[in-house]
């Protein structure tokens, strides 16, 4: 009696018993569980970076980095017109996909009572579910078939189509988010409505904003498909908006299937500098959204 | 309906009634805000204080569905009246929020500046005048004066509703409305709200929407108590608190209901 008087009394500090050993197991159990999860999705990409690191890093040197391709048989040469390529297609896709984009979302964002606003973004992810060879298919149609060549416009065309959704989307979500408290101190200010979304709402929702272009960016620069039958390829340097034009993963596509163990190499160190390049520009799209923490706090 | 002061100027509602979709939110408003006076509105939740408020600088459209019927004159002239422009109307009636609102992108300088940068062009030395004039006025100005860079989200709640009725100011209203502007903070900043509103209506015609009755009392010339959509009582605050007239408006700020 003394005992169950005492226990009543004070809070028991040990644990015991059946149910308290169970429920430390499970905790235990679902703990590792969840944290051997976490793991597995960090894998691959420490798998994939690593092993490309252990494949590619030796191969990429100034050479691979300033030269361009060298005929078979010759040593050398490197991916300096597909990494321009890359940067030249992925940008005149920029210049398609972020204006459509942006003002499509900033409509939906900021009108979101039109009555087709739902079929707009439902037709949006259905666009972004695309398959993307699909995407190639459509810019061969409209824009390779008509000007009789393969293009960076073409290209271009086909990575713009692909990042408008994603650029959209992420607009609309993002404007969304902004307090409608802000959108009202403007107004009440007398500050028209077109004035209001352009200084005080796109301002507050930039980092959102900048986020989301790099992130579509991001993932139309790592596209092969659809360029397969757009940009094509090329050899050698080139800067016209209407011929074909390397590009690094294409290249790379090129490369490894070839039977040259001179060209798998470099494959692999394209790879390699394909990777980095998203992996950059992922990184600078986490340093964009904290910077956007630290504001708005 | 109740007896009002009669006055030319200021604001006059005639039978205003707002809607948001089917459901109607004020029914039927009559009432004449005197010019360069302190107006406090009180009621119970939900009783159309704050939307009546909106329906006078046109803010309660900006909500989906809402729709208003009758007349709203400020100085005489009709400010839904077609060929009116709502944002015009804005300009001239200003709004401070329940909740400080600065703009957390910008510093406390272009929040303060930020009605007037966003409308036109104005030079750096004319919005420097504005900026201290109007934090003197908001009562801000030796908190804030060496740190006008920092970000406006920096301030406390109290320094940033300060901030929004500094940036009310700037871009030169003649109605100031005020929706719950204290309800947020603390007794001491509450106090200094008190007090500047005190200071401000002079210059300024001011339309308090309120909770607090004590606030009403200590603050505002005229009060008009609203309940459930209806403007039951408008008369002189001392009246209202010490001779109301109607049964509704005695039992509220006796605080039998609400």
């Amino acid at each position: 009696m003394a005992d169950d008087q005492s226990a009543v009394g004070r809070t028991v500090l040990v644990g015991s018993g059946f149910s308290y050993w169970r429920r430390k197991i499970s905790s235990g159990f679902f703990t590792a569980l969840f944290s051997s999860s976490m793991l597995v999705v960090l894998l691959p990409l420490i798998l994939i970076v690593g092993y490309l690191f252990y494949k590619g890093a030796a191969s990429v040197n100034m050479n691979f980095l300033l030269h361009r391709p060298a005929p078979v048989g010759e040593p050398g040469g490197g991916m300096a017109n597909a990494i321009i390529g890359s940067a030249y297609v992925v940008g005149i896709a920029a210049l398609i996909g972020i204006p459509i984009g942006l003002f499509g979302g900033i409509f939906l964002g900021e009108f979101p009572q039109a009555k087709f606003s739902n079929v707009v973004r439902f037709v949006a992810d259905v666009l972004n579910g695309t398959p993307s060879i699909v995407m190639g298919v459509f810019a061969y149609t409209v824009v390779v078939l008509p000007m009789k060549s393969f293009s960076v416009l073409a290209g271009g065309f086909a990575l713009g189509v692909m990042m408008i959704p994603t650029v959209l989307r992420t607009t609309d979500e993002i404007l969304q988010t902004v307090p409608n408290s802000i959108r009202e101190a403007s107004l009440a200010l007398g500050v028209p409505y077109w004035r209001t979304v352009l200084s005080v709402i796109l301002r507050s929702a930039k980092s959102g904003i900048i986020t989301g272009i790099l992130l579509a960016g991001a993932r139309v620069l790592g596209e092969t498909a659809p360029l397969l039958f757009t940009s094509f390829n090329n050899a050698f340097f080139s800067y016209s908006l209407t011929q074909p034009i390397s590009t690094l993963p294409v290249q790379i596509f090129n490369y490894a299937i070839s039977p040259y163990r001179d060209w798998h190499r470099q494959a692999w160190a394209g790879a390699l500098v394909l990777v980095l390049a998203i992996l950059i520009a992922n990184l600078g799209m986490r340093a964009f959204s904290r910077q956007k923490d630290e504001h708005s706090v | 309906m109740t007896t009002t002061p009669e006055y030319t100027t200021g604001i006059v509602t005639e039978d205003l009634k707002a809607y948001f979709g089917k459901v109607q939110v004020l029914k039927g408003i009559s009432i004449s805000i005197p010019k360069s006076m302190v107006t406090a509105f009180i009621g119970p939740s939900g009783c159309g204080k704050t939307t009546f408020l909106r329906t006078l600088n046109r803010m309660h459209e900006l909500a989906r569905d809402a729709r208003i019927m009758g007349r709203v004159l400020v100085d005489g002239t009709d400010i839904y009246a077609s060929g009116v422009d709502p944002v015009l109307v804005r300009k001239k009636i200003g709004m401070v929020f329940q909740k400080p609102n600065p703009f957390p992108s910008m510093s406390i300088y272009d929040n303060v500046v930020a009605g007037l940068k966003l409308t036109g062009r104005h030079k750096r030395k004319e919005l420097d005048e504005v900026v201290e004039k109007t934090l003197v006025q908001a009562a801000l100005w030796d908190e804030v004066k060496d740190s006008l860079k920092k970000s406006g989200a920096s301030l406390s709640g109290g320094q940033q509703q300060r901030l929004c009725i500094a940036r009310t100011l700037a871009v030169g209203p003649e109605v100031i409305l005020m929706d719950e502007p204290a309800s947020a903070l603390d007794p001491l900043s509450t106090a200094k709200i008190e007090e500047l509103i005190f200071q401000l209506k002079d210059k300024y015609t001011i339309v308090i929407v309120t909770h607090n009755m004590q606030q009403a009392a200590r603050v505002s010339d005229n009060t008009a108590f609203f309940y459930i959509g209806e403007l039951i009582e408008f008369s002189g605050t001392r009246d209202m608190f010490t001779r109301p007239k109607k049964k509704q408006t005695e039992d509220y700020i006796t605080g039998r209901f609400g």
